[in-house]
């Protein structure tokens, strides 16, 4: 009996506690356990592939039989630089991709600066929501309601004819691509931009008219700077998106609406020509990267 | 400190990309080189099977539209209980893609043209096949019974199909008349408003083109170009670009466009005329004067199909004289077989002239079936375009 | 304050965005009601034939299996995988910590095409056959990262103090986890579930690199666009679609306060 009581109480649980005290004797253990299934995904999987299509961007494919020639070469790169139809191309989709960020920001500010700054707290949480509704309407719904719109005979000429101006030309346009993606990035523009208003003091505002500022001159030089790096976070969105996108292209563009993203489905699915897609599929990347430094430079990242 | 932390771990990241690649490049697939036909193809030697068994239960095929219709595919599963399951691809190289997509062992047959035919078995992707378990086969004509897009030293490296035109389709309100020649699709007066199909092999559509009209350029045959009338073919194509409002990718594609009066004009297959005067688009097509090029088709039977059974029941159920009947009539092409005149006749009066299922073997030399332009000439000499140069081509002329 | 013709002239143009959000939406849900094949404004009547004529065809009843089954899959394991992840990077600092979270952005700050392509290149490589796991792997890869998302923001707002608090009250580890750290993470697990439901449900830029003979609802919906002929059908599912993905996501902002589910770009 004595003997017994002079043992050290063994605290209950068993397993369980001997377990915990390994965790604590070796902290690094836990993370290490819980973040090796995630990581060896990302990194066996994941990773790996990235690595694969940038090394096979170095091959070519035999013309014949399309099979992958592992012979190192910088062709691919150099047919990229060299065509001019390339040129072409990554123009056309940098271009629209920067007309349809402006024309997102343009069309968000006003919207996200009654959100954050005139509608009512009741109202704001509504039109947030309202705002993340179509962007989870699932993508390929709102451009198909496009193309049911621009159609010969679909809502818009409807609604043009029906008010006596002329039917408008727009399907299978560059033009009916830019509405479609000015449309289908909008939500991420406000988004951003409304978190960035909201977080400027009324104190601001109100210091400015002490000093002798009329109201659109405080917006100007004191709401508009601070708000800045709330657009240039949407744009990284609109901006990204539209670059790397095909599917808008292929069903509402026409001839003449070929994107990077397109050139790089079709060598993939039509020519089977993988490391001429994996070359230019490096453009896009290295445009976004530059346009993330830049995106940092400028504050974006914090209001993300 | 949490800077140069992260500066370390972006030096690790990069260490690992880099044994990374070190790794892909040392192991990986094997090299292949060349494609000249002079080489046996790959699957020469694998024997097909002497009988065909009790149907899989599925059959996954590559087809062009309209080949699978429900008029006679449901017919054929009832029959035998292999569930049609199709993919439809819009050109030879979307075919040529997809029974190499991954690892080759998802698809069963392809309906593959001539110009896809010969890339298929020289890539070993497409196995012979017994052509005696297809109980028509003896009815074919002689020409396609092994032509040589689909039969190589006497192998048979699929089943003939059926084949046809690439025809000119136009909107009968702006054209009361048949256009005669195809320069109304290089015609400026139709900026905006022409229609062609987005696939390399229109080229030769140009060269074809150009063989009346610019003769001095002496093209003998659109598929075998030199580099001088590959150039001037290239250069009509650039000239049309402005004119084009789509390049259609699949035949709904061009159906859409006529439908909603977009295009006036374009090139066609006779599928997309008999869908549009079924849904009373006043539309109608020809061949011009000029000729026109055409495809020959086969199924294929995939190396590593995954239901080989169900698959010759397929072949064997299309080749019938019932079913080639109402296949052609449906898309508006000719069948193989000879006896499907007759069949052709009792649905449709008249069709069998239409669509030539009754010609001498002498007119199929005058269409110019679609093949593989590779780079040996007829004269022997290498100087012809191979078509990784058309492909490139064709990009740089839609861009 | 802004002046009235101010305010008034903001409420209109909230109004006129609002209209340009909805108006298409809603009109794809009137099409599927429209008697006619002919897509055409305006519709000339309303009919539910199309919804009998869609449940009929075997395709999409297919299509909508694998669709479904893909979705569960993807979401069960990106939850496992995502929450783990999310755990680790909270509370422990290591080496790498940076870089591993720069790891878990990529799926979705890369456009979706180069990781369809990239994937169909290493499952080539690797002779694995394309099939229903390979649409699987793809779409677990990104929706990890909306889990994770949400996991890790809940975590970051939770107070340690809680679980100090109850770890001197004497429970063990174990018992903090289950009665005091998931209760207080659950509505965002079941949020971030949500979200990588309907990002599977409607993805169709990986999916088509990584789907093999199979079509998935979305790769359905692309290819009879482009066919053309069965364009009311594609209205109805369509639609259908539509009401998938936003049901759980208006679920999943109930459940985390909306934050979760605007921090995660939707176009895939």
């Amino acid at each position: 009996m004595a003997v017994e009581t002079l043992r050290r109480p063994r605290p209950k649980g068993g397993g369980a506690v001997a377990i915990q005290s390994l965790l604590w004797r070796w902290p690094w253990l836990r993370p290490a356990l819980l973040l090796t299934p995630p990581l060896a995904w990302f990194v066996l999987i994941y990773l790996t592939s990235l690595v694969l299509l940038l090394v096979t961007a170095f091959w070519t494919i035999d013309t014949f039989t399309t099979q992958i020639v592992q012979v190192w070469n910088l062709d691919n790169f150099r047919l990229i630089l060299n065509d001019p139809a390339y040129r072409l191309i990554i123009g056309r989709t940098v271009g629209l991709a920067a007309l349809v960020t402006v024309t997102d920001a343009v069309l968000a500010f006003p919207f996200a600066y009654f959100m954050a700054r005139v509608a009512s707290r009741r109202t704001q949480t509504i039109l947030f929501a309202a705002v993340l509704l179509p962007l989870w309407a699932s993508y390929l719904a709102r451009v198909y309601a496009w193309i049911l719109i621009l159609n010969h005979s679909g809502l818009l000429n409807w609604s043009l004819q029906s008010i006596g101006l002329p039917a408008a030309n727009i399907g299978y346009t560059i033009s009916a691509m830019w509405i479609v993606f000015t449309y289908i990035w909008l939500p991420f523009m406000i988004i951003p931009t409304y978190a960035a208003l909201e977080r400027v003091p009324e104190s601001l505002l109100e210091a400015a008219a002490d000093l002798g500022a009329p109201r659109w001159r405080a917006v100007l030089d004191v709401v508009l700077p601070l708000a800045i790096p709330g657009v240039i976070a949407g744009s990284i969105f609109t901006f990204s998106l539209t670059l790397g996108d095909y599917i808008t292209p292929i069903l509402v563009g026409g001839a003449g609406s070929t994107f990077i993203g397109n050139v790089v489905y079709s060598s993939v699915g039509i020519a089977n020509n993988v490391p001429f897609a994996a070359a230019l599929a490096t453009v896009p990347v290295a445009i976004m990267a530059v346009y993330l430094l830049i995106a940092r430079r400028l504050g974006a990242f914090e209001a993300l | 400190m949490r800077s140069m932390a992260s500066l370390a771990a972006w030096r690790r990241l990069g260490l690992f990309a880099a044994a990374a690649l070190f790794v892909a490049t040392a192991c990986g697939s094997t090299t292949t080189t060349g494609g000249s036909t002079a080489q046996q193809p790959p699957t020469a030697n694998t024997k097909p099977p002497t009988t065909v068994g009790p149907g899989e239960g599925q059959l996954n095929l590559i087809a062009w539209e309209g080949y699978t219709d429900k008029s006679w595919v449901d017919q054929f599963t009832a029959t035998t209980g292999c569930k049609v399951n199709a993919k439809y691809a819009g050109s030879s190289d979307e075919m040529v893609s997809l029974m190499k997509g991954g690892g080759g062992g998802q698809w069963d047959m392809v309906s593959a043209s001539g110009d896809a035919d010969l890339r298929l078995i020289y890539g070993g992707d497409v196995k012979p096949m017994n052509t005696a378990l297809i109980s028509d086969f003896n009815n074919f004509q002689t020409f396609f019974k092994a032509p040589g897009y689909n039969t190589i030293n006497g192998v048979h490296y699929g089943i003939s199909l059926q084949w046809g035109p690439n025809t000119l389709l136009y909107s009968t309100k702006k054209f009361p008349n048949a256009p005669t020649s195809w320069s109304v699709i290089y015609d400026p007066a139709n900026k905006g408003l022409v229609t062609v199909p987005d696939n390399p092999i229109q080229i030769a559509d140009a060269a074809l083109y150009l063989m009346k009209t610019q003769s001095s350029l002496g093209i003998k045959d659109p598929y075998e170009l030199t580099q001088k009338q590959f150039d001037a073919s290239v250069a009509l194509l650039k000239q049309q670009r402005p004119l084009i409002k789509k390049y259609w990718g699949t035949a709904g594609d061009e159906i859409t466009l006529f439908q909603n009066g977009d295009v006036v004009v374009g090139a066609a297959w006779p599928y997309q005329t008999i869908q549009l005067k079924a849904a009373n688009a006043p539309v109608a097509d020809t061949i011009p004067s000029e000729g026109a090029t055409g495809w020959g088709d086969t199924w294929m039977l995939a190396t590593n199909a995954p239901h080989p059974n169900c698959a010759y029941l397929w072949t064997a159920y299309v080749s019938t004289p019932k079913v080639q009947a109402e296949q052609a009539l449906f898309f508006g092409e000719t069948p193989v077989n000879t006896k499907a005149c007759a069949e052709m006749e009792t649905l449709q009066a008249g069709s069998c002239a239409q669509y030539h299922a009754d010609a001498p073997g002498s007119y199929f030399n005058t269409i110019k079936f679609w093949k593989t332009p590779i780079a040996t000439c007829p004269d022997g000499s290498n100087s012809c375009i191979p078509y990784a140069q058309w492909q490139t081509a064709w990009t740089s002329i839609t861009a | 304050m802004e002046g009235i013709w101010t305010k008034l002239a903001l409420r209109i143009w909230a109004g006129l965005i609002l209209l340009f959000l909805f108006i298409p939406i809603l009109l794809i849900f009137f099409y599927a009601f429209n008697t006619s094949n002919i897509e055409s404004w305006p519709i000339p009547g309303l009919t539910l034939k199309w919804f009998t004529a869609t449940w009929n065809d075997p395709e999409i009843r297919t299509a909508l299996g694998l669709s479904l089954q893909a979705g569960l899959v993807a979401t069960a394991l990106s939850l496992a995988l995502g929450s783990c992840a999310a755990f680790a990077i909270h509370r422990m600092t290591f080496f790498g910590k940076d870089a591993v979270s720069l790891l878990f952005v990529l799926p979705l700050a890369l456009p979706g095409i180069i990781t369809g392509i990239a994937l169909n290149a290493f499952f080539s490589f690797g002779g694995v056959p394309l099939s229903f796991w390979t649409i699987v792997v793809g779409h677990t890869t990104f929706c990890i990262v909306v889990v994770y998302n949400n996991v890790l923001a809940r975590l970051r707002r939770t107070q340690g103090s809680l679980v100090e608090a109850a770890m001197d009250l004497g429970a063990n580890g174990f018992q903090t986890f289950r009665d005091v750290t998931l209760p207080l993470i659950s509505t965002s697990v079941v949020a971030g579930a949500m979200l990588a439901f309907a990002l599977s449900f409607d993805e169709v830029i990986v999916t088509t690199f990584t789907a093999g003979a199979q079509n998935t609802l979305p790769i359905w919906i692309f290819g009879a666009i482009r066919l053309g002929q069965r364009l009311p059908e594609v209205n109805v599912v369509v639609s259908f679609v539509i009401l998938v993905t936003i049901v759980p996501v208006v679920i999943a902002a109930r459940l985390t306060g909306g934050g979760g589910a605007a921090r995660v770009p939707a176009a895939r």
